[in-house]
């Protein structure tokens, strides 16, 4: 076996807090090979940051190497003097963060951001590292790299600041590149093009990767090697398609499970969530972490002892921390089915909206000088029956949002009707509605920080909710508040209980509780659950669709993940700049012919599965601004079919395809179908 | 740039006018009274009326109002009765004075405290940030004229080693230089106080950034974190704060002023308001008002400076 | 019968973790002063002067106003008079007591009355915006921007000097501070998403801004009005040491140092003992400040 670059021996990491040493983490082995790149995943809270920090001794005041060693080319990087370890630090391992923005310093250029590498390192003067840094812009395909030395970080969009921070982590050409959730935040288009960057810098430069995502699908892109980390321990790790095709570890295949794919729909293969929610690591039981939200536990072997990383028989450096690795049931991916056409029973539209159009007027101080309008919403035409979910996916500044809040009442339409059970709604702001109305639509939040108010109890969130939906006497308040907490399958007893108090999960169930006060019939859901663990998200996803049966409940679905969309939905409306760009039946969209932009979207989902084809199409350049809404297609400056001027000062016309499929393109439906089945096969 | 300039002055004229007529009113709510108060206690009943009549103050408010705004305008700020001579005169000795004290106090503060703020606040929770913390808070918790009573006891009563007015005239075997030592410390330590944990604390918010931490996996030395990255973003918040103790440095050392006898200009609006000298407290807070805007323009146009994010 | 996937997370058990942080309610809170000195060391000194002020009456060994004549011949301290006399031969440890008590009763009448003023304007400007927002920020930058001393002098030399004028220019030159500081927050709060479902619900706007906004706003508001009270009493003293705080002869502070600075060099004691009165009090509030932020920034 040559020398590794990189390995960890036995390694335990402790924060200092008040309640004493916390262990981040237990007990981690881990080698990386040079030139290999090993994707560490995990649900938050797993440790796999902590990892990343201890590998550049970066562990703040409270954090420690309390046992182990960290071998970096041979050398201890606990035991390291500081001068060396700065030697080390940017020059042979660098670091690419996730948030660029805030990783960029706000009031200096990112050119002499970059000139610093060289300049500390190789003692390259002025000049010279100038020359670096413009070449090294140009090798992340930054275009125009003289003018965007000069730039301060916030003049750059979201993933050309990406750029420039892997462009300042390769420009000392490092052996190992650290990546923690470079993705994480970026649009889903944006974080294609990042990661085939990434693959791509990745040949030419020879460095080693340790990529740290919880999204199984962008490891699989990059990594040659897969580490999965539980509760401060390395669970399971191997070549990556070992890890997709034959996981040995419960909790691997639980968040293989738990995970919602493009092929997979709640009329087939319902998600199966993980039990239980992970565990702070200052009460770790002896054995198994996973033990107690394991269903193939047997007590009697797996929480007594410490269970080493063992190689599996057979399968090469496939490794997993179980007793019954060996005797676990056969796994097997849930693989797409096929489409059951039709399923989505069109019904009368419960909420509706035609032309919707939301322009917002800047507001003009005494001295401000008039800026134009912000066109939020163009010309949006939707429908949602009852019992149905009507998913609404973009990515950010698709407008999305803005139809949530013109449907909640709390922007106002300018332009356009929007009809809920039949009563024009468009105009009327949340003041303006009725109670009746205000039972009618509820809505259900992103953030479950944000959400409940955490100077109230879980109880008061709820009652509060009920007396002013249902009025009547605040003796039924509590038992309605049980009732309902039952309904999201929360214990009743948790109506003492603060938000802080609450996991993330927890307080989104409290939240639809809340938003189920009034017994809507429709429920707007922004993001619900983008903010949550694979695993507690499954759950939720689970729950809603659940409520959604037994109440019979239409929902608007927004949401930025594809594969979640392709699970709940029963329509679709794709949007771009403010405008539906496709919309229809789920399994229409989800199928040729695609408008460019759905096409753009689905191809760069990053698939959980080392063996599918991902990212044909990278979008270049980014969203024009909503100040700068181009002439004819929204979506031209982007395009990859673009057809010619056309896309340019022409609106394109509306296509209505079967079932109520709409594609708003140039390019006639059966020309895209030929050129899509070319490329995508059958 | 046009926009800011504009948008200030407009603000500045604001605050000028709804400044000057508050003060206008207030001083002059009663007209009778004011005649009476130039005439003095035995004056008859007659004699008062005459008097405001002769003087205009039986008008309205607003038209007297007009008519100071006029005099002011033309740079006629009136005649101040304390201390017998123009009031431009007498408001230009005292602020002289006044802003060779600010001047050397300010000199002093900015250095001192950016010292002691950036040192502490770039290590939270190290012993010099808490032997510094302690020290700051304890400083500004001190009222100025009980820091004079204090240095004064261990320097001019105890050692002996300075004099304990500083009238600003050589005298008494003490230089003018000598004289300005104690109350320069006493503004010093009691405004370093605030401005320290001003800082610190704006520090020790950079410090917890992710770019410090961009800067220090980059193999920065330490020193060079602090000077190229830290530093800069740091004094962002609290630059605004610390323009604005020049405010405080001319128009609020009554107090300092009071206790070593300079002779101030917040000395000298004390006796005029004690004196009810009408004339210079109105035209005493015009000046001090427009000190304040100018010291927020100030404020602002340095934030913009520091901050690229916020230039238009 | 295994759980089903939607009530497993449900199900699971509690961590301990979570229960401690249950069990942590206000009282917890209180004791968590403990853990931090500054803290610890402001509420000893706060909590000794409140003892000393309110049974003054009790434990000062003179009346404040009684003179001494005979002691004015050695107005040092001595065992009659411990902290000495004045040099109208009144016993300083009683006046200092004793005037504790004004300072005392002033200082967070003023905070209070400021802060609920402010907390008004703040959530009205942050909350409503439009023009209420305009006139409240440029009104409240106008009494910002004027040097308040100077302001002191000019209200309370018109008006007359007493303890509610004095309450009166306090609460109303600290309330812009404490609006601006309730405006920055509710800024921010009113875009939470549990104000959004307050709306949805259809609360008032003075039900969100009082019930959804200001109680998240409170951790903030405490530190200030710690900060606050402290700035208040050295504004008390200074207005005593101007001549224009509380009239005499009752003892006050300020007043006591202005009466007897200008005997330093003969007697120092007369004004070090009020001068280190009035700053143990305030660097007792400021620490409890500090405190409260550190025990803020570990939650």
């Amino acid at each position: 076996m040559t020398d590794a670059l990189l390995e960890l021996q036995d390694v335990a990491i402790t924060y200092a807090t008040r309640g004493g040493e916390v262990e981040a983490i237990r007990r981690l082995s881990l080698r990386l090979e040079p030139d290999e790149a090993l994707g560490l995943v995990g649900e938050s809270g797993c440790g796999k940051s902590t990892v990343a920090l201890s590998i550049v001794r970066y562990l703040g005041r409270t954090g420690r190497i309390a046992r182990g060693r960290i071998l970096f080319e041979g050398r201890d990087l606990a035991t390291v003097g500081d001068a060396e370890l700065r030697a080390l630090r940017g020059r042979r391992i660098a670091m690419v963060y996730q948030d660029p923005m805030a990783s960029l310093n706000p009031v200096m250029t990112v050119g002499r951001q970059l000139m610093e590498v060289p300049m500390i390192h190789d003692g390259a003067g002025a000049d010279a590292a100038r020359r670096r840094a413009l070449a090294m812009l140009g090798e992340v395909k930054l275009s125009d790299p003289e003018a965007v030395m000069d730039r301060y970080p916030h003049q750059l969009s979201g993933g050309q600041q990406q750029r420039i921070v892997i462009a300042m982590a390769l420009i000392a050409e490092p052996a190992l590149l650290i990546m923690d959730e470079p993705t994480t935040g970026l649009d889903v288009t944006v974080e294609a093009a990042v990661l085939d960057l990434v693959r791509e810098l990745r040949r030419r430069h020879r460095s080693a990767i340790v990529f740290i995502s919880h999204n199984l699908g962008t490891v699989a892109r990059v990594c040659d090697r897969i580490g999965v980390m539980y509760r401060g321990e390395l669970v399971e790790d191997g070549p990556v398609r070992r890890i997709f095709s034959d996981p040995r570890h419960p909790y691997t295949r639980g968040l293989l499970d738990c995970l919602p794919t493009l092929g997979r729909d709640k009329r087939h293969a319902p998600l199966v969530p993980i039990p239980g929610h992970l565990e702070s690591s200052s009460s770790r039981p002896s054995g198994c972490g996973f033990a107690a939200r394991c269903v193939h536990v047997e007590p009697a072997r797996c929480t007594v002892g410490p269970i080493p990383l063992a190689p599996i028989d057979g399968d090469a450096g496939h490794r997993a921390a179980c007793v019954r690795a060996a005797e676990l049931p056969v796994w097997s991916r849930r693989r797409a089915e096929a489409p059951a056409a039709g399923a989505a029973v069109a019904s009368t539209a419960l909420v509706a909206t035609e032309h919707l159009g939301k322009l917002y007027r800047p507001r003009r101080g005494l001295f401000g000088r008039r800026r134009p309008g912000v066109r939020a919403l163009s010309d949006v035409d939707l429908a949602a029956g009852r019992r149905q979910t009507l998913a609404i996916v973009g990515e950010s500044g698709c407008g999305k949002s803005t139809l949530a809040k013109v449907l909640a009442g709390i922007e106002v339409a300018s332009e356009g009707r929007v009809s809920l059970d039949g009563v024009e709604i468009g105009g009327l702001g949340i003041d303006a509605r009725d109670r009746r109305l205000k039972r009618k639509l509820q809505m259900v939040f992103q953030n479950p920080d944000s959400t409940l108010n955490p100077s109230h109890t879980v109880g008061y969130a709820i009652g509060r909710a009920l007396r002013r939906l249902r009025g009547g006497a605040p003796a039924d308040a509590a038992a309605g508040v049980a009732r309902l907490l039952e309904v999201v399958k929360l214990s009743p007893a948790m109506a003492g209980r603060r938000p802080r108090q609450l996991s993330g999960g927890e307080k989104q169930r409290v939240a639809i509780a809340r938003a189920l006060a009034g017994d809507p019939d429709v429920i707007v859901a922004d993001e619900p659950v983008s903010a949550l663990d694979v695993s507690v998200q499954a759950a939720i996803v689970n729950l809603l669709a659940e409520l959604q049966a037994a109440r019979g409940t239409t929902l608007i679905f927004i949401s930025h993940d594809l594969a979640v969309v392709r699970y709940l939905a029963d329509h679709v409306a794709v949007m771009y700049l403010g405008a539906v760009a496709e919309f229809g039946p789920v399994e229409r969209v989800f199928a040729p012919p695609w408008h460019p932009y759905t096409e753009a979207l689905l191809s760069a989902v990053p698939v959980p599965d080392p063996d599918a084809v991902g990212g044909r199409i990278v979008l270049e350049g980014a969203v024009p601004r909503a100040t700068e809404r181009p002439r004819g297609c929204p979506f031209a400056t982007r395009c990859p079919r673009k057809v010619g001027a056309v896309c340019d000062d022409t609106p394109p016309p509306v296509q209505r395809l079967a079932d109520g499929h709409r594609l708003v393109c140039h390019i006639p439906a059966a020309e895209l179908q030929r050129l899509q089945r070319m490329i995508a096969g059958p | 740039m046009a926009r800011f300039a504009a948008k200030h002055c407009a603000f500045l004229l604001l605050t000028l006018s709804v400044v000057s007529f508050l003060v206008f009113a207030l001083n002059e709510f009663s007209p009778g009274a004011v005649a009476r108060k130039e005439l003095g206690a035995y004056a008859t009943q007659e004699q008062v009326e005459l008097l405001t009549r002769q003087l205009g103050l039986d008008r309205p408010l607003l038209v007297r109002y007009a008519d100071y705004v006029g005099k002011v305008a033309r740079g006629d700020l009136g005649y101040s009765a304390r201390f017998k001579a123009p009031v431009t005169g007498v408001i230009w000795k005292h602020l002289r004075n006044t802003g060779l004290l600010a001047a050397l106090a300010f000199a002093c503060i900015v250095p001192f405290s950016m010292l002691l703020g950036i040192a502490a606040g770039m290590r939270e929770s190290s012993r010099l940030d808490r032997a510094i913390l302690i020290f700051s808070t304890v400083m500004a918790s001190i009222p100025e004229f009980a820091l004079g009573v204090f240095l004064a006891s261990v320097f001019v009563v105890w050692l002996g080693w300075l004099p304990g007015t500083a009238t600003l005239v050589a005298g008494g075997g003490w230089s003018v230089g000598a004289q300005l030592v104690l109350p320069v410390a006493v503004v010093v330590l009691f405004d370093s106080g605030y401005v320290i944990s001003m800082i610190r604390a704006s520090m020790v918010e950079v410090m917890q950034r992710p770019y410090i931490r961009t800067a220090v996996l980059k193999g920065l030395p330490f020193r060079a974190v602090i000077l190229r990255h830290a530093v800069r973003n740091a004094m962002i918040t609290p630059i605004t704060v610390i323009l604005l103790q020049i405010n405080y440095l001319v128009a609020g050392v009554v107090v300092v002023e009071t206790v070593f006898a300079y002779p101030g200009f917040g000395r000298m609006m004390l006796e005029a308001a004690l004196f009810k000298d009408i004339a210079l407290v109105e035209a005493g807070a015009l000046v001090a008002v427009s000190l304040a805007v100018v010291t927020n323009i100030l404020g602002d146009a340095a934030y913009m400076l520091l901050d690229p994010r916020i230039r238009a | 019968m295994p759980p089903t996937p939607a009530t497993a997370e449900a199900l699971a058990v509690p961590s301990p973790a979570a229960a401690r942080r249950r069990a942590r309610g206000w009282w917890r809170r209180l004791a968590a002063v403990g853990d931090s000195t500054p803290a610890t060391v402001g509420v000893a000194v706060i909590l000794f002067w409140l003892a000393m002020a309110a049974l003054a009456p009790v434990v000062a060994p003179y009346a404040p106003n009684a003179t001494d004549l005979a002691a004015l011949a050695h107005t040092t301290p001595s065992k009659a008079h411990w902290l000495g006399t004045d040099h109208l031969g009144r016993d300083l440890l009683s006046r200092i007591l004793w005037g504790a008590r004004p300072v005392l009763v002033i200082a967070p009448l003023a905070v209070l009355g400021a802060t609920a003023l402010g907390c008004l304007l703040g959530l009205a400007a942050g909350y409503k915006g439009g023009w209420i927002d305009l006139v409240v920020t440029r009104a409240c930058d106008i009494v910002l921007s004027f040097p308040v001393i100077i302001l002191y002098m000019i209200i309370l030399t018109h008006f007359g000097s007493s303890a509610w004028n004095i309450v009166g220019v306090l609460t109303l030159t600290k309330a812009p501070i404490i609006a601006r500081i309730v405006r920055g927050l509710t800024l921010d709060l009113r875009e939470r998403e549990y104000v959004t479902a307050a709306k949805m619900r259809g609360e008032s706007a003075l039900y969100i801004m009082f019930v959804e906004i200001l109680p998240n706003a409170r951790g903030p508001l405490i530190v200030d009005m710690c900060l606050r009270t402290g700035y208040n009493i050295i504004i008390i003293g200074v207005l005593g040491f101007l001549g224009i705080g509380l009239p005499p002869p009752d003892p006050d502070w300020g007043g006591m140092v202005k009466d007897t600075y200008g005997m330093m060099m003969v007697w120092p004691h007369m004004a070090l003992v009020p001068c280190a009165a009035i700053s143990s009090l305030v660097v007792g509030f400021n620490l409890l400040a500090v405190g409260l932020r550190e025990i803020g920034l570990r939650d």
